[in-house]
């Protein structure tokens, strides 16, 4: 593994708000076609990272490679374009607008005017999170996890080579979870995922590498067994609310 | 006359443009600083305040210092219900949202001028100074009320300052101004509080009208160079902070009153504004603000 | 019925309305309705803007005057054609906007407001500056010799108001395709969500400038067929009224559609119209329309159709 570039890494990446050091000399590799998860408990510097990464903030320090070029200099749509995509941690829709042009708002960028082709593409990612039959609803009138299911579909429909999600199965209940487990594994030969997530549960049945995250540094890495196992990983857990 | 004298007695000019023109402007700051919104009818407020000066005044007869003391009570404080009124009616049926108050407040602005229009009519009205004693230099003679102009705006501005720091009202308006929620939460009536601030801000406008009306004349039109010259001056000092829009001004009243002996006004008032969108588009913060984050 | 064809049936009969109008109304209103439709033509630029991409500006007297003054002055002083100083005024337009959409842009909300504020203001003292040249608030006349376009003399009223109807349709259609197209779509989405659409990889900036620009275009063509069709260009069309009014306009027939500019301009134009014959105070109108409208129905005249009745309306 180690001749394989990874697809995402970072070196010292760095970033504080304040005196609050967020994130702090993270090196971070991601091999593409992996579905990696970070975890960490609250305030750890999960979202900040992965804000890092795809453009939201601008890192102090350090540097970021995306699928074999430096994009630290690159502003945040720049990266999407590259191929990554980020769904939000909350919700964030376009509640006045229909569920297909959600979803083509997303698809267009990379398919542009081929009408047809964009419709196609709507369609499959509707299918995919099973919305199918609601296109022409409007975003906003959606219950909060059917909105997640529409975040996702936007991701879907960017056709990503890095799928970043934040805390995407929060609020979505047991049996609407179980479906997402389904979607990602079957979307993983396809496509790189990294998932901010709290439920263990759904962390445990979907990782196969694990990074942790805690006050801004990596705690430790591994497969998910060595994870559960890991002293100081539980510690930085039972230290602190558990999550 | 020569350069010197012509200088000093520019910047004697420069120094009562200034004096009212703070007063003005920290009314806008006020609003803006503790509500947040932009009040584009803040001209027309103090164009009311000259109005109802002049009305006043030609009411009271007698002596002119009857009527000028009368109407310097008397018009802050009907300019001041009118908006707190328009508050009421209006700013807090649309939530205090920025874009909408600043729709909403050029309909005010419309409505204001348009009825004083209807009204007291398009004819521009003096009131006589309470007192109008000149003071001889060696080259020319300057009528002391303008001194006096210069004089109670710095007292009113003092006291304004008192206010916001030694009382409770002060605190309670600071409270509001730095969070909304937390205020909220200390049981602090944002609502009225609002309305007592759009009220004053107004208010301070209008005294600056009545400490205006002796020199320059009540018209239905008077508040649109008031309000050009308030915002400069408070986008200038950084949006919202008190002791910036006094700096700024002291600096646009004199080099108002300077520049426009030397160039056109409107040459200057074109340096002016272009000035005001750039120190917006490069430096929000204003001139004299510290850079946020 | 498809969206499609409801909205092509309903533009289309508004234009076939307007060309009956011609043959059915009295003089006095067909004069009217040809002043309606350039300044509808002014209101749609400023929907682009306003409606479609969200940004208020209050300053677009300076693109409507841009225009104004690009086509008048090259008539007065270079000699030029009614053709060729539509072009110039159009062009003015063009240069003003994208100066204008760089430096702006910077900013958002509130400070976006007093910018484009500000920058007309700026636009409307200079023109009274060089007035030896603009001849200031006095303004000056286009003679009729001037207004000739391709051998059609735009002086005369049969003419003037077939002039401005094809360019009111020209430009509602142009409009109803730029929102169908992927641009369009893209300034809707940063009207909804700014962030979302940055994160969809969408450069902002870039389709924002695109409509400033574009807004700023149309609202020149208004200003400069405007001066050609009724033979006056004055600084008055530059003063900060002039940037209301749209703002006026597009809020009462409905911001984001595409009638609603016209609706709100012939309403607005005939309630001031009927109020001036009473009072010199004709803007006290103006006044309680934008307070009311901020009130109670933000969404205009057609804004509130498209909610009750019909969705499917552009």
């Amino acid at each position: 593994m180690a001749a394989v570039t990874p697809l995402l890494s970072t070196r010292g990446l760095s970033k504080s708000f304040g005196g609050l050091r967020a994130v702090h000399a993270v090196d971070f590799d991601l091999p593409e076609g992996q579905i990696r998860a970070l975890i960490g408990p609250n305030g750890a510097g999960k979202t900040t990272f992965v804000s890092l990464l795809c453009g939201r903030i601008t890192a102090d320090e350090g540097n970021v490679h995306f699928a074999g070029r430096d994009v630290t200099a690159l502003p945040a749509h720049r990266r999407i374009q590259a191929g990554m995509a980020y769904t939000f941690q909350i919700t964030s829709v376009f509640p006045r607008l229909s569920l297909h042009e959600n979803i083509a708002l997303a698809a267009r960028r990379r398919l542009g005017h081929d009408r047809e082709g964009v419709r196609a593409a709507v369609g499959h990612a509707l299918d995919m999170v099973g919305l199918a039959g609601r296109a022409n609803q409007l975003a906003g009138d959606l219950s909060y996890g059917h909105q997640r299911l529409v975040e996702i579909a936007m991701g879907l429909a960017q056709a990503p080579r890095l799928l970043i999600l934040d805390e995407p199965t929060q609020g979505l209940s047991d049996s609407e979870i179980s479906e997402f487990n389904a979607l990602i594994r079957s979307i993983a030969s396809e496509t790189t995922v990294l998932l901010i997530e709290h439920n263990m549960q759904v962390v445990m049945e979907l990782a196969e590498f694990i990074t942790v995250l805690n006050f801004g540094e990596v705690l430790a890495e591994g497969e998910p067994e060595a994870i559960r196992r890991n002293p100081a990983v539980q510690e930085a857990y039972l230290g602190t609310a558990h999550a | 006359m020569d350069f010197g004298p012509y200088l000093f007695l520019a910047s004697l000019e420069g120094a009562v443009t200034a004096a009212v023109l703070a007063l003005t402007a920290a009314g806008l700051s006020l609003v803006f600083g503790i509500m947040r919104v932009v009040n584009v009818a803040h001209g027309e407020f103090f164009m009311l305040g000259a109005v109802i000066a002049w009305w006043v005044a030609s009411l009271a007869g007698g002596h002119p210092a009857v009527g000028f003391v009368l109407a310097l009570v008397i018009a802050p404080l009907i300019v001041a219900a009118i908006a707190a009124l328009a508050d009421f009616l209006v700013l807090k049926r649309v939530q205090y949202d920025p874009e909408r108050t600043i729709v909403a407040t050029i309909g005010l602005l419309y409505i204001i001028q348009q009825t004083v229009l209807m009204t007291y009519g398009p004819e521009a009205r003096p009131v006589e100074a309470p007192f109008n004693h000149r003071i001889y230099f060696p080259w020319f003679g300057y009528s002391t009320y303008k001194f006096f102009v210069i004089g109670a705006a710095i007292a009113l501005l003092l006291g304004l300052w008192l206010v916001m720091t030694r009382t409770r009202l002060g605190i309670v308006l600071r409270a509001t101004q730095l969070d909304r929620e937390t205020a909220l939460a200390f049981a602090i009536p944002v609502e009225r509080v609002y309305a007592l601030t759009f009220g004053l801000g107004a208010g301070l406008a209008a005294l600056g009208a009545v400490l205006v009306v002796p020199i320059q004349q009540a018209h239905y039109l008077m508040g649109g160079d008031p309000l050009l010259l308030s915002f400069i001056v408070v986008i200038i000092g950084g949006l919202g902070s008190l002791a910036g829009t006094v700096v700024a001004a002291v600096l646009i009243g004199m080099s108002d009153g300077i520049i426009s002996v030397f160039f056109s006004p409107t040459l200057a008032k074109i340096i002016a504004t272009l000035a005001v969108a750039l120190v917006l588009v490069f430096r929000p913060q204003g001139l004299f603000g510290k850079a946020a984050r | 019925m498809t969206p499609t064809a409801k909205a092509f049936l309903l533009h289309g009969g508004l234009v076939l309305a307007l060309v009956a109008g011609h043959f059915i109304l009295p003089e006095y209103h067909q004069g009217n309705l040809a002043r309606i439709m350039a300044l509808a033509v002014y209101a749609m630029g400023y929907n682009v803007l306003f409606g479609y991409s969200g940004l208020l500006s209050l300053g677009h007297a300076m693109f409507f005057s841009a225009g104004m003054y690009g086509m008048g002055l090259s008539v007065q002083h270079l000699g030029f054609g009614a053709g060729p100083a539509f072009v110039c005024g159009i062009l003015a337009g063009v240069v003003l906007a994208t100066a204008v959409g760089v430096l702006a842009l910077r900013t958002t909300g509130v400070a976006f407001m007093i910018v484009t504020l500000m920058f007309s203001q700026a636009v409307f003292l200079t023109i009274l500056y060089f007035t030896p040249w603009t001849r200031g608030d006095e303004g000056f006349v286009i003679q009729p010799v001037d207004r000739m376009l391709f051998g059609i003399d735009l002086s005369d009223a049969t003419y003037r108001y077939f002039a401005a109807l094809v360019l009111f349709a020209i430009v509602m259609l142009a409009t109803s395709r730029l929102i169908q197209a992927p641009f369009g779509r893209v300034l809707i989405a940063i009207r909804e969500n700014e962030e979302r659409t940055r994160m969809l990889g969408y450069d902002v900036y870039r389709h924002k400038l695109g409509a400033v620009i574009l807004s700023g275009t149309i609202s020149a063509v208004s200003g400069a067929a405007y001066g050609l069709l009724f033979g006056y260009v004055g600084a008055s069309f530059a003063s900060v009224q002039y940037s209301i009014l749209p703002l006026l306009w597009v809020l009462l027939g409905g911001a984001g559609t595409i009638v609603g500019p016209f609706l709100g301009t012939l309403f607005m134009f005939y309630l001031i119209d009927l109020t001036s014959s009473i009072t010199t105070a004709y803007m006290l109108l103006a006044g309680a329309a934008l307070v009311l409208l901020t009130l109670f129905a933000p969404e205009g005249l057609a804004g509130s159709f498209r909610r009750r009745l019909a969705p499917w309306l552009p």
